[in-house]
């Protein structure tokens, strides 16, 4: 009532705004510090990082840190952020094919069982994939799958909820009567599936793409499960194998530090050249 | 699991569609199976034979035929392992402890993403690019770098939280009874806000404007719109998110598993059921029992979540 009499009108006061600018500014903070932290740590030596203060720099060592990284095992950290990549885009890759073609069966083809079948996928796609984890690697220990890249692999390639999207994107932007006329004109259905609907679920198939893609590069729980040898480890298990060995030797803290700085870049690089897709990624994942 | 196997033998009868080649519909449904044939094949992999292969295993238990380093043999032990857990208190609290533990974290992160959302419902709209993008930050960064970034800042060594508490003359401790709930739910809720920011901004925004339009040409203020027009208007969405989050907290695992290396004496192997089956399967080496548990947990992931489904539906409708 009192911003009538103001003279404002519906304008906020000044007092509000600052207070509104001022919270938002603390949660800024909060967001931030810790990542300048790490930011600042991966500069510094092994004393440093205990003897001066943690939110600013001092003498700079990060090359070599750097140097530390690589030194180690015989560059181990660099396969790992290669298997990483590989991982996210091997896994993320077919998925997403698996997923469009699943979603867009479900969507197009009316077959005996489809709702059926449809009711299963939605209630796998809720079940947390880390509950599946060691009945999966129960499975693969007896195939003698665990240990090579198709232990994480194949599971990555299922993904319940990416069938769904699939789905949903298939109805929306698959008009039944394009497939129609293409089957006049003679295509095959393979044929309407990977020259007509493919494309016409493209942005559909690269939401699906990315949040995969990130989902594979920041899982923990499935690499720990069913991957033993350091080399085929992706970066976030070789970080948590560095994490183990810093509780008996200290100076594995500056490559625990350094080498997690190293493990954002190249999925920040990911997310910011696909940012178009990401407000209507992330309103997406949150429907899992 | 009969409505799976049955699309998949169907689906791979297709190449017999020649036999009939002009009843365009049937061929029409035959090849939309072929569609999902990898993903079923995939699927049932990757469910169908664990879920199947780990019920077959929980039946049966590890019985050593001497004493000591004798070689184990594994038997038929029929639902021992089920009811052993059954009354396994580790095991119960565990999943209790996540469950009350999570219902508090998650209030208190989406209290404050609704906040942020509000907030920046408030300021210009180029400050809102600019706080929005600071404010996600946390979410760019991977589950396990956020732990150990909060692995240093809780550590008495090289946090410079505890710096500066020293120099204030005071001290910190991030473990130890409730302190310890404290520290996990803060890393959680770090890592959270932003996503839930967006989320919940989504949907203010999509409430239609004369809402309350008309309340603030009446001239009420701004946090009065917000709290009570705005905020009962997303308590569907708000609820819906929380209830899935709290499913998420039941298996948590990782963020514990890196705590408990600054901290082993706060954190028990038992201190979550899947730190728990973990533990039980890989350092106890009882696959059995740790297949059952699994089991068990999926049992409650889902009366929770068929609970919380029917929660909401009612809700909504």
């Amino acid at each position: 009532m009192s911003a009538v009499s103001s003279g404002g009108g519906v304008r906020p006061t000044r007092r509000a705004v600052a207070l509104t600018t001022g919270l938002l500014i603390v949660f800024l903070l909060y967001s931030l510090a810790p990542t300048w932290f790490l930011l600042v740590a991966s500069t510094k030596n092994q004393t440093d990082l205990y003897s001066t203060f943690g939110l600013w720099f001092s003498a700079d060592h990060l090359a070599d840190n750097f140097r530390a990284i690589w030194d180690y095992h015989d560059g181990v950290f660099g396969r790992w952020i290669l298997n990483s990549v590989l991982y996210s885009t091997i896994g993320a890759a077919g998925s997403t094919l698996i997923s469009l073609a699943a979603g867009y069966g479900l969507a197009k083809y009316d077959f005996r069982g489809r709702g059926a079948l449809f009711g299963v996928i939605v209630g796998a796609s809720l079940l947390p994939s880390t509950l599946l984890a060691f009945p999966l690697y129960l499975v693969f220990a007896d195939i003698h799958l665990t240990n090579t890249v198709w232990a994480v692999l194949i599971p990555y390639f299922i993904n319940p909820f990416g069938v769904y999207l699939g789905k949903v994107y298939a109805d929306s932007s698959v008009p039944a009567e394009l497939m129609e006329a293409a089957r006049i004109d003679g295509a095959s259905e393979t044929r309407i599936f990977l020259s007509v609907a493919l494309r016409l679920m493209r942005t559909g198939g690269i939401t699906i793409f990315m949040l995969d893609f990130v989902n594979i590069w920041n899982n923990f729980f499935l690499p720990l499960f069913m991957l033993n040898g350091e080399r085929s480890f992706p970066v976030t298990l070789g970080l948590f194998s560095w994490v183990q060995q810093a509780q008996t030797s200290r100076d594995m803290n500056t490559l625990v530090l350094t080498g997690s700085l190293l493990s954002i870049i190249p999925l920040a690089v990911f997310m910011f050249a696909l940012q178009k897709y990401w407000r209507s990624g992330i309103l997406m994942g949150s429907l899992k | 699991m009969s409505t799976l196997t049955r699309p998949a033998g169907a689906a791979t009868d297709a190449p017999v569609r020649r036999t009939f080649p002009r009843r365009t519909g049937r061929r029409g449904a035959y090849k939309g199976l072929l569609f999902l044939l990898p993903f079923l094949i995939g699927f049932l992999l990757t469910y169908v034979v664990p879920i199947g292969y780990a019920f077959s295993q929980s039946l049966h238990e590890k019985k050593s035929s001497g004493i000591g380093f004798g070689p184990t043999k594994t038997v038929y032990a029929g639902l021992a392992n089920f009811s052993a857990i059954l009354s396994d208190s580790t095991f119960w609290t565990g999943v209790l402890r996540t469950l009350l533990f999570g219902a508090a974290q998650i209030t208190v992160m989406l209290g404050i993403s609704l906040l942020l959302a509000l907030l920046l419902d408030g300021v210009a709209a180029r400050a809102v690019r600019f706080f929005r993008a600071g404010l996600l930050i946390p979410y760019v960064i991977p589950g396990v770098v956020s732990t150990l970034i909060w692995l240093f800042l809780y550590s008495p060594t090289a946090s410079p939280i505890v710096d500066l508490a020293d120099r204030a003359g005071t001290s910190v401790t991030f473990f130890g009874g409730l302190n310890t709930y404290l520290s996990l739910g803060n890393l959680l809720t770090w890592q959270g806000i932003g996503f839930n920011m967006i989320l919940i901004s989504a949907s203010l925004q999509a409430l239609p404007r004369e809402l309350y339009e008309a309340a603030r040409l009446d001239g009420a203020k701004e946090w009065r719109i917000a709290w009570s027009i705005k905020v009962p208007n997303i308590t569907g969405i708000l609820v819906l998110t929380g209830m899935f989050s709290l499913i998420g907290r039941l298996q948590l695992f990782t963020e514990p598993l890196f705590l408990r290396y600054v901290a082993p004496e706060s954190i028990s192997t038992d201190f979550t059921p899947m730190l728990e089956i973990f533990d039980r399967a890989f350092k106890t080496g009882d696959y059995q029992y740790a297949a059952a548990e699994s089991l068990v947990l999926a049992v409650v992931t889902g009366i929770l979540a068929f609970v919380f489904y029917r929660v909401t539906n009612r809700k909504m409708s």
